[in-house]
C-alpha cells in the first residue's frame, strides 16, 4: 500500500462473505437454493440508515471497489479515484457497500464455486444469470443489512444497467441514480464484440467445454484473446495513438509475426494477466448478462414506459470518445427520463480515453460527482431521524 | 431577485412543467422550483454553468439548442423560458419554432439593438457599439444575432405569434416612463410572453 495514499483512501478493507439460504429463483427459472456474495464496505451506518450507497461493477470488476487489501497492495481497488474520505463518494459521509455479483469469480457463488448438489465445481454448469437476478440478491443484501432504501446507487457501464433495473423494479428503495457510460441495452455492435470474445474462449483447446478445471488446464490463451478484443473497445482511438502510435518495440521491422509495435506489447500482456486472474466461464457469462439486458422489452419495448415508475433523482453521464457505450447511448436513457418527467441531468464529459474514462479522475467528472453527491448525503443527513433539519 | 427572473416568475403558472434554453447557472430554474413548485430542465453547454446547476439541485442537460430540440416531443412542456440567449444563436428563428413547437407557450428575453445609445454610437463613432454590457468587439462577440425590439415584433408578426404580454426595461430591468413611452428608443431589455395564433 503506497504511503501516499493514507490520507483520502479508505486504507486497508476487509471483504466479508454473506451467505443466503432463501433459494433464488433465477430469470432462467431455475433455482439457486444457497448462495455466498462477498461484499466490501466502507464507511459508517448512521443511526437511521438513510446514508447507504450502493456500488454496481462492470465487467470484470468486484467488490473491491477501494482501499487496500494488504499492505503490499500496489493497487487500490477499482474505482478508487472517487470513493475515500473526501472524494466525490465521501466515506465520511457514506456507507458504501460494493459486492462481487453471482457469476463472478472473486468469491460470490459462480462458476468456480463448488455446487452443493453435486459436490463439485459449478463450472459450466452455473445458471446464466441476468441484471434483473444480480439485482434480486443485491436487494436481498440490503435487506441482511437492514437497509431498506439507498441513498444512491452508482455504476459505469454493466453497473449503470444495474442502477436502471433497481430503478425500474424497486423505485422505493433508492433515492438517486448515477448512469455512467452506459446504455439501455446493447447494439448489435456491442454484442458481436461479445460473441467474438466468447469464441476467442470457446474455441481454446484448453477450453474442454468449460470443464477446463476439472482437467487441470486454464483456456488462457482464449481468455486473454478475449480481454484483448475487449480492451480495445474500451480504448478510443485518440488514446491509443497518444499511448502507442506506431512506436516499435525494436528500430527495424524482423518480417516476422512476433511482436513488433508496442501496442501489440500491450495487448498481449494485457490478455495473459487478464487471464492469470479472471475465470472463463465467469467472463462467459457476464458478456451475456450484458447482451440480454433490456428493460424495455418488458414494456412493449418502450424504454420511457419502462422507466414511468422510477422515482429516483437521476445523473446520466457519457464520454466523448466512448464508441463501446457513446453518449448517443446516455442520451437514449436520458431522454426516456425526461420524456417521463423524471428528474434528470445529463453530462457528455469531454474526454480522450474511451469506455475507460469512467474509472478516471477527469476534472469535469469528478466535479460533477461531488455536487451531485454532496447533496445526496445532505438529503441523507436530514433523513436522520431527531434530525433538526 | 433579478427583475427579468420577478417578472418571468409572475407569467408562471405554479406546479407547470418548465424547459429552460440556455439556463446558464440555473438560478432562475431553482427559483421557479422554490416560489412555483415547476418540474423541469435547463438546457447548457457551457461545462461551469452546467456545474452550477448541480450545486443548485437544478436539473440540467448537455445539450446545443442551435441543433434543435428533437429529443423533446411536441407540447410537453407547458412555457419554454430563455432568457438573454436570442441574440447568441445560429439559428435563433428556428429556435423560436422549437420552443413553440415542445411548449404551449414562451417566454424570451434579449438586449434591443435599437437603443438609443446603441444608435448614437453607430451614428457618431461609426462602428460597432461597445458598451459595459455588450463589452464585446464585432470579431469576437458571442452575439451573433442582434434585433431590435421592432425585428423581433415583425418575426413574430411572420410566425403568426400572439404577444401575450411584453415589458420592456432597462439592463437593471428597472422599467422607466420613457421606455414605456418609446421602447425601441428607450428600451434596453424586453420580456416576451409569446403563444401561437
Amino acid at each position: 500500500m503506497p504511503e501516499i495514499a493514507q490520507d483520502n483512501s479508505v486504507g486497508l478493507v476487509t471483504p466479508e462473505l454473506v451467505s443466503f439460504t432463501t433459494p433464488l429463483t433465477l430469470s432462467c427459472g431455475r433455482d439457486l437454493p444457497q448462495y455466498d456474495l462477498m461484499v466490501e464496505t466502507y464507511g459508517t451506518l448512521n443511526t437511521s440508515r438513510t446514508n447507504a450507497v450502493l456500488i454496481c461493477h462492470a465487467l470484470s470488476g468486484d467488490h473491491h471497489a477501494a482501499g487496500y487489501h494488504s499492505q503490499d497492495d500496489r493497487k487500490p481497488g477499482w474505482w478508487d479515484t472517487s470513493i475515500g474520505p473526501g472524494k466525490a463518494i465521501d466515506t465520511n459521509r457514506f456507507f458504501v457497500v460494493c459486492l462481487n455479483n453471482l457469476g463472478g469469480c472473486a468469491g460470490s457463488t459462480g462458476p468456480t464455486s463448488i455446487n452443493p448438489e453435486t459436490g463439485k465445481l459449478w463450472g459450466p454448469d452455473f445458471p446464466v444469470v441476468t441484471v434483473d437476478d444480480w439485482v434480486e440478491s443485491q436487494a436481498r443484501l440490503a435487506d441482511h443489512l437492514g437497509i431498506k432504501q439507498w441513498a444512491a446507487i452508482v455504476g459505469g457501464s454493466l453497473g449503470g444497467m444495474q442502477v436502471l433495473e433497481w430503478s425500474i423494479r424497486y423505485p422505493d428503495r433508492l433515492r438517486n441514480a448515477v448512469v455512467i457510460a452506459s446504455a439501455p441495452k446493447l447494439s448489435a455492435q456491442n454484442i458481436a464484440f461479445n460473441e467474438v470474445a466468447r469464441q476467442a474462449i470457446m474455441s481454446d483447446p484448453d477450453f474442454h467445454d468449460g470443464h477446463y478445471l476439472d482437467k487441470g488446464t486454464l483456456p488462457a490463451s482464449g481468455l486473454g484473446l478475449a480481454r484483448m478484443v475487449g480492451h480495445i473497445t474500451y480504448l478510443s482511438d485518440d488514446a491509443m495513438k497518444a499511448k502507442f502510435g506506431r512506436e516499435m518495440k525494436d528500430k527495424h521491422f524482423n518480417f516476422d509475426f512476433g511482436i513488433e509495435f508496442q501496442v501489440e506489447s500491450y495487448l498481449r500482456y494485457q490478455g495473459e494477466s487478464f487471464s492469470k486472474r479472471f475465470d472463463a466461464n465467469t467472463y462467459l457469462l457476464m458478456t451475456r448478462v450484458l447482451d440480454y439486458y433490456d428493460p424495455a422489452s418488458r414494456y412493449n419495448n418502450n424504454l420511457v414506459e419502462a422507466l414511468s415508475h422510477a422515482t429516483a433523482k437521476f445523473l446520466v453521464i457519457a464520454f466523448t470518445t466512448d464508441w463501446r457505450f457513446s453518449p448517443e447511448r446516455s442520451e437514449e436513457i436520458a431522454n426516456a427520463l425526461h420524456t417521463a418527467q423524471k428528474e434528470v441531468s445529463y453530462l457528455k464529459v469531454e474526454a480522450p480515453q474511451g469506455h475507460d474514462a469512467f474509472l478516471m479522475d477527469i476534472p469535469r467528472y469528478t466535479a460533477a460527482l461531488t455536487a451531485w453527491m454532496e447533496h445526496v448525503a445532505d438529503e441523507s443527513d436530514a433523513l436522520l431521524t431527531g434530525s433538526a433539519i | 431577485m433579478r427583475k427579468d427572473f420577478e417578472v418571468i416568475s409572475q407569467w408562471i403558472t405554479p406546479g407547470s412543467h418548465i424547459l429552460d434554453l440556455a439556463c446558464g447557472d440555473g438560478e432562475l430554474l431553482q427559483l421557479l422550483q422554490k416560489n412555483k413548485h415547476v418540474q423541469g430542465y435547463g438546457l447548457e453547454i457551457n461545462e461551469g454553468n452546467i456545474l452550477q446547476c448541480l450545486k443548485r439541485r437544478v436539473n440540467v442537460i448537455e445539450q446545443d439548442i442551435d441543433k434543435g430540440l428533437l429529443n423533446f416531443a411536441d407540447c410537453s412542456f407547458d412555457t419554454v423560458v430563455m432568457t438573454s440567449a436570442l441574440q447568441a444563436l445560429h439559428n435563433p428563428d428556428k429556435v423560436l419554432d422549437e420552443m413553440l413547437r415542445v411548449g404551449k407557450e414562451c417566454i424570451v428575453t434579449f438586449p434591443n439593438f435599437g437603443h438609443w445609445r446603441c444608435r448614437l454610437y453607430l451614428s457618431l463613432k461609426g462602428r460597432m457599439p461597445v458598451s459595459e454590457f455588450m463589452p464585446y468587439s464585432w470579431y469576437d462577440t458571442p452575439n451573433i444575432h442582434f434585433c431590435t425590439f421592432r425585428d423581433f415584433e415583425a418575426l413574430c408578426h411572420n410566425k403568426r405569434l400572439r404577444i401575450v404580454n411584453r415589458l420592456v426595461t432597462d439592463q437593471q430591468h428597472q422599467s422607466n416612463p420613457l421606455a414605456q413611452l418609446m421602447p425601441n428608443l428607450f428600451g434596453e431589455v424586453a420580456i416576451y410572453h409569446l403563444r401561437p395564433k
